[in-house]
C-alpha cells in the first residue's frame, strides 16, 4: 500500500518502479478498439473489451444501486442486451458489506450477473444523500443512516470495498462538489481529487482484473477543468470519467465543460460522462465525444409510470391512456410493447407492482436501443442525419429545440434544420 | 367441460382430470389442483416473461371482479374480451367475484346487489351489471353472483343465512337467464355458489337447490380461512359434497394453507385458489416443502438437521407490515428476513428448480428484503408459486399411490423452522454486527 503522498509525481514514479511482474505481463483488463469515427462531429463507435464481456459504445449503463435493477431479473437484463450496469459502493458497502459480498464471489456472484459491472466510489452519495458529511484531506466523514455510527470513507477504503466487490470498472474516490457551488472550494476539490486519484491507484489490489477510472473535476471553470485534465491524463489509468456535472448547473455551461474535456482526453481511452441519461443529453454528448453514460432517471421514472418514447415521454397513469389500446411505442420491440397496451398498463398500475416492471423494461430498452442506433449510424457514416432525425422526432417544431443543444451541436458542425 | 375421475372415495377425496375446459375445449386441469391467482390478469409482481420461467403453470387463470370491475367501460370499448386486453395467451380464464385478499366490509349487501372493492372504492353490482361485466370480460368460466357476507362478524342469525341462500339462488337463476341471451358468453360455463354459513340445514338446502340448475360446477363460499374452525368447515363441506353431483368440479374459495387444503381435499374439494403463495411472499417468506416421500425418514431428519433446532410458535409471526388478510407465518415457510440467512449461500430449497433457486441464494434474498428491493417480491413469488404447484402435484401423486397418510405426516409436519432469534453476535465482522444491530428500517432516499 502507498505511503503518505506529498505530491502527485512521487506516486507516478513509484508506480512504474513497482516490481509487479504479474501486472506487466498480464493482458490489460480493458482494451478499446475504435471501430468508426464520425468525420463531422467528435462521435466515435468503439468496442470496449472488459473482463466479463465485450461492450459496444456508445453505451448507456443502467443503475442497479443495491445489487439489483429494481424488479428486473438478471435474465431480463441480459435479454435486453445490457452488457454493463452499475452498483453503488456506498449502498453495498453499508449493506450487506464488502466481506459478505467477497464470500459470495464478488458482486457478480452475489447478484448473479455474468456481464460487466461498474462501481462508483461512494463519493457522490456521500454528498447527495448523507447529512453532516465532512470532507478532509483524509477522506469523507459521515454518520451511517442505519445505526448512526461514524464512518470515514478514504480513497483507500473505497478501493478496498470495490476490490471486494470485484467490479470490472472502479471509480476513484473524488472530492465531489455540487456544480452550483462557486469559489475556492471548487479548486480545492479539484486538486484534492488528483491527490485522491493517486492514492486510489496505489490502493488497487487487482489492477490486472479491475480497471480504475479517474474522474475529471473542476466545476464549471474552464481553467480548473484544464488543469485537472492536464494532471490526470499524466496518470496511466485505463479510462476517464467526466464528473461534477449533471447536477443543477445551466446546460449552457454543462456542454461546454463536456466538450472541453473530450478535447483533452486521450483518444484511445474510453470517456465516461457520469450521471447523464436524458435522451437529448445522451445524443448531444455522443456528438461531443463521450462513450459511456449512466443515470437512474429511466428506471426511476418508470416506477412513476413514465414511459420514454422518441417523442418525449408518456405518463401511462394519466386518464387519457385508460382506453388507449396501442402499445407504448408501436415501433418498439421490447417485451412490454410486444404484448401490452397503454390501457392495460394504465389499469395494472392500480393493482400491482408488475406495472412498474413493464415500464422499467421498456425504458431500459429505449435507452439501450437509442445508443445502439447512434452507434450504427456512426459506423454507417450517417451520424449527423441520425441526430437531426432524433431532434425532429423529439421536438414538434424547431423553435422548441433547446438552445443549448443547438449550440452544442453547432460546435461540432451539426446545424439543426428548421422544421 | 368434463370431469374424469380416476379415483373417488365415498365421502372423501377425488382424483382426476377436468378436461375440455374453456371455449376452445382444449385445456385440462388435474384435480385436486389450484388456479393461477392474478390481480387484473397479472400474477403479483410478475411480468409474462418472468411468469413463464415457471413450468408447468396451472392452466386456469383466476381473475376477480374486485380488480376489474372499475375497468368496465374500458373493456366495453375494447370489445375483445379480457384475455386479449391483458395479453394472456394460452390460458383458460375463470372469473370470481371477490379477491380473496381484499377486505370486504360488512353491511353492503342488499336483496338485489353485492359490492366489490376496487382501487377507487366500493362498486355496487346488480345482476344486470354483473352480467354486463362478464359480457365484456368473456371469461371461459365464471361464478354467478352470490351473497356470501354471512361469514363475517359474529354467528349470523339463521334468518340471515336463509336470506343469503335465497338471494344467491335468485342471482344464479337471473345470471343463467342472461347468460343464455348473451352471444359473447356462449361456450362459457357458470359455477353455482353454495352458501349457508355455518348452518348445516342451510348448507344442504343451498347445495341441493344449486345442483338442480344447469351449472358447470360449484363454488363453495363462506368457508374462508378465519370464518370458522377447521373441523366445522370440513364437516360442512363433506355434507355439502354429499348433495352435489359427482361429475362436476367443486371449487373452494378463500382457503389456501396447505394443511387446510389437504383437509378440504379429504372432504371432497377439487379446486383451490392460489393466493397463499402471494401471502407468503408479502411477508418475506419462502415456502419450503419436503415433498419427496421416498426419502427414508431417518435420513430426512438428519438432512433437516440444524433447521429443526428451534420450535415454531404459531402465535408469533413477524410483525412486518402484513397485507390485509394476510396471516402469520405457517410451519411451511422460512423467514428470509432472519439474520441467520445473511451468509447462507444455499438456494432457498435444494432441488426446487425454479428461477430463484437456480440463480440465487438465500443470502441474496435476505439482502433484497433488508433493503426493501422490488426484486425480492419477484423472486419469492416465482419460488412460492413453484413450490405451491409442486405441493399439489405431490398431493395428487400421493393420492394415486395410496400414500395420503404418509404425505400428511411428512409434508404437513414439515418443520423448516423459523427462528425469531438472531444468531449470537461476535462473528468477527464489523458489518455483520452492524447489520445485526440495525433494525429493518426502510432505506430512505437510495432508490
Amino acid at each position: 500500500m502507498a505511503a503518505p503522498i506529498d505530491s502527485a509525481s512521487d506516486v507516478v514514479a513509484s508506480k512504474t518502479s513497482m516490481p509487479s511482474l504479474k501486472s506487466l505481463s498480464a493482458v490489460s483488463p480493458l482494451t478499446l478498439r475504435i471501430i468508426a469515427e464520425c468525420p463531422v462531429t467528435k462521435a466515435r463507435a468503439c468496442d470496449l473489451k472488459l473482463p466479463h464481456s465485450l461492450v459496444n459504445t456508445p453505451v448507456f449503463m443502467p443503475v442497479g444501486t443495491q445489487g439489483t435493477l429494481k424488479g428486473i431479473t438478471s435474465d431480463q437484463l441480459e435479454n435486453l442486451g445490457c452488457k454493463i450496469c452499475l452498483g453503488n459502493t456506498y449502498h453495498l458497502g453499508m449493506r450487506p458489506g464488502p466481506a459478505l459480498i467477497e464470500k459470495a464471489n464478488g458482486l457478480h456472484g452475489f447478484m448473479n450477473w455474468k456481464r460487466n459491472l461498474l462501481t462508483d466510489s461512494g463519493g457522490f452519495q456521500m454528498v447527495s444523500l448523507v447529512e453532516l458529511s465532512e470532507v478532509t484531506e483524509e477522506g469523507v466523514k459521515f454518520k451511517s443512516p442505519y445505526d448512526g455510527s461514524e464512518i470515514l470513507l478514504t480513497p483507500e477504503k473505497s478501493i478496498e470495498i470495490q476490490n471486494s466487490l470485484g467490479s470490472d470498472i472502479m471509480m476513484q474516490l473524488d472530492d465531489v462538489v455540487s456544480s452550483t457551488v462557486t469559489g475556492p472550494r471548487v479548486e480545492e476539490a479539484m486538486h484534492r481529487s488528483i491527490r485522491w486519484l493517486d492514492r486510489c491507484i496505489g490502493a488497487n489490489q487487482n489492477p490486472e482484473k479491475q480497471n480504475l477510472f479517474a474522474i475529471i473535476q473542476g466545476g464549471l471553470s474552464a481553467d480548473l477543468r484544464k488543469t485537472c485534465l492536464d494532471e490526470m491524463t499524466k496518470r496511466d489509468v485505463p479510462g476517464f470519467a467526466i464528473g461534477g456535472l449533471s447536477g443543477g448547473e445551466e446546460k449552457d455551461d454543462f456542454w461546454r465543460m463536456v466538450t472541453l474535456s473530450t478535447d483533452h482526453l486521450p483518444r484511445h481511452k474510453p470517456r465516461y460522462l457520469m450521471g447523464v441519461g436524458y435522451a437529448v443529453d445522451l445524443v448531444v454528448c455522443v456528438a461531443l465525444g463521450c462513450d459511456m453514460f449512466d443515470c437512474v432517471y429511466p428506471t426511476r421514472t418508470a416506477r412513476f409510470g413514465s414511459a420514454l418514447v422518441p417523442w418525449g415521454s408518456l405518463q401511462v397513469k394519466q386518464k387519457q391512456y385508460a382506453k388507449d389500446f396501442q402499445p407504448i411505442d408501436p415501433d418498439c420491440k421490447c417485451p412490454t410493447c410486444k404484448r401490452h397496451s397503454r390501457a392495460y398498463l394504465h389499469a395494472l398500475f392500480k393493482n400491482d407492482t408488475a406495472a412498474m416492471h413493464h415500464i422499467t423494461i421498456h425504458n431500459l430498452s429505449y435507452q439501450l436501443t437509442l445508443m445502439l442506433s447512434a452507434r450504427q449510424s456512426i459506423i454507417d457514416g450517417r451520424f449527423p442525419d441520425f441526430v437531426k432525425n432524433f431532434m425532429r422526432k423529439m421536438f414538434p417544431s424547431s423553435d422548441q429545440y433547446p438552445s443549448w443543444a443547438v449550440d452544442a451541436l453547432a460546435s461540432v458542425n451539426i446545424t439543426l434544420d428548421q422544421h | 367441460m368434463k370431469l374424469e375421475l380416476s379415483r373417488v372415495v365415498q365421502g372423501g377425496y377425488r382424483l382426476g382430470v377436468l378436461r375440455e375446459i374453456g371455449r376452445a375445449a382444449t385445456s385440462s386441469l388435474e384435480v385436486p389442483g389450484c388456479l393461477l391467482y392474478t390481480r387484473c390478469g397479472t400474477v403479483p409482481h410478475l411480468t409474462q416473461d418472468t411468469l413463464h420461467t415457471l413450468s408447468p403453470l396451472p392452466s386456469v387463470t383466476q381473475l376477480t371482479l374486485s380488480t376489474v370491475a372499475e375497468h368496465q367501460e374500458v373493456l366495453e370499448e375494447y370489445k375483445d374480451g379480457f384475455k386479449k386486453f391483458a395479453g394472456l395467451h394460452d390460458t383458460v380464464l375463470y372469473c370470481s367475484l371477490h379477491d380473496p385478499l381484499t377486505p370486504r366490509p360488512a353491511g353492503h349487501v342488499t336483496n338485489k346487489t353485492v359490492s366489490v372493492w376496487g382501487s377507487g372504492g366500493r362498486i355496487e353490482l346488480t345482476v344486470g351489471r354483473f352480467m354486463a361485466l362478464q359480457k365484456a370480460l368473456r371469461p371461459d368460466l365464471y361464478q354467478s353472483m352470490a351473497d356470501g357476507e354471512t361469514w363475517q362478524g359474529d354467528a349470523a342469525s339463521r334468518k340471515r343465512l336463509r336470506k343469503s341462500v335465497d338471494r344467491t339462488l335468485a342471482h344464479l337463476d337471473e345470471c343463467l337467464l342472461i347468460h343464455q341471451q348473451t352471444a359473447e358468453l356462449q361456450g362459457a360455463e357458470v359455477l353455482g355458489v353454495v352458501e349457508g354459513g355455518d348452518s348445516l340445514e342451510e348448507r344442504l338446502r343451498s347445495a341441493r337447490e344449486t345442483a338442480k340448475r344447469p351449472v358447470g360446477g360449484f363454488c363453495l363460499d363462506g368457508f374462508q380461512t378465519g370464518s370458522m374452525d377447521g373441523p366445522l368447515r370440513t364437516q360442512l363441506i363433506s355434507a355439502v359434497a354429499g348433495e352435489l353431483p359427482e361429475d362436476k368440479p367443486r371449487l373452494l374459495q378463500g382457503v389456501g394453507r396447505p394443511d387446510e387444503v389437504v383437509a378440504c381435499v379429504e372432504a371432497g374439494v377439487d379446486l383451490f385458489e392460489s393466493f397463499f403463495p402471494f401471502q407468503v411472499t408479502e411477508r418475506g417468506c419462502a415456502l419450503t416443502f419436503d415433498l419427496d416421500l421416498s426419502l427414508d425418514p431417518e435420513r430426512a431428519v438428519l438432512e433437516l438437521g440444524e433447521e429443526l433446532d428451534e420450535t415454531w410458535q404459531p402465535e408469533r409471526g413477524r410483525d412486518a407490515e402484513l397485507e390485509d388478510g394476510a396471516e402469520t407465518m405457517t410451519p411451511f415457510e422460512m423467514d428470509l428476513k432472519d439474520t441467520k440467512y445473511r451468509g447462507d449461500f444455499r438456494p432457498l430449497v435444494e432441488g426446487c428448480g425454479c428461477y430463484c433457486c437456480t440463480n440465487h441464494q438465500r443470502a441474496y434474498l435476505h439482502h433484497l428484503l433488508v433493503t426493501n428491493e422490488l426484486l425480492a417480491g419477484v423472486l419469492l413469488m416465482l419460488h412460492n408459486t413453484a413450490q405451491y404447484t409442486a405441493f399439489f402435484r405431490a398431493l395428487r401423486a400421493a393420492l394415486a399411490n395410496d400414500q395420503l397418510e404418509l404425505f400428511k405426516t411428512r409434508v404437513l409436519r414439515s418443520k423448516r423452522v423459523v427462528s425469531n432469534h438472531p444468531p449470537p453476535p461476535g462473528t468477527g465482522d464489523e458489518s455483520v454486527e452492524a447489520a445485526q444491530r440495525a433494525t429493518h428500517e426502510p432505506n430512505s432516499e437510495f432508490k
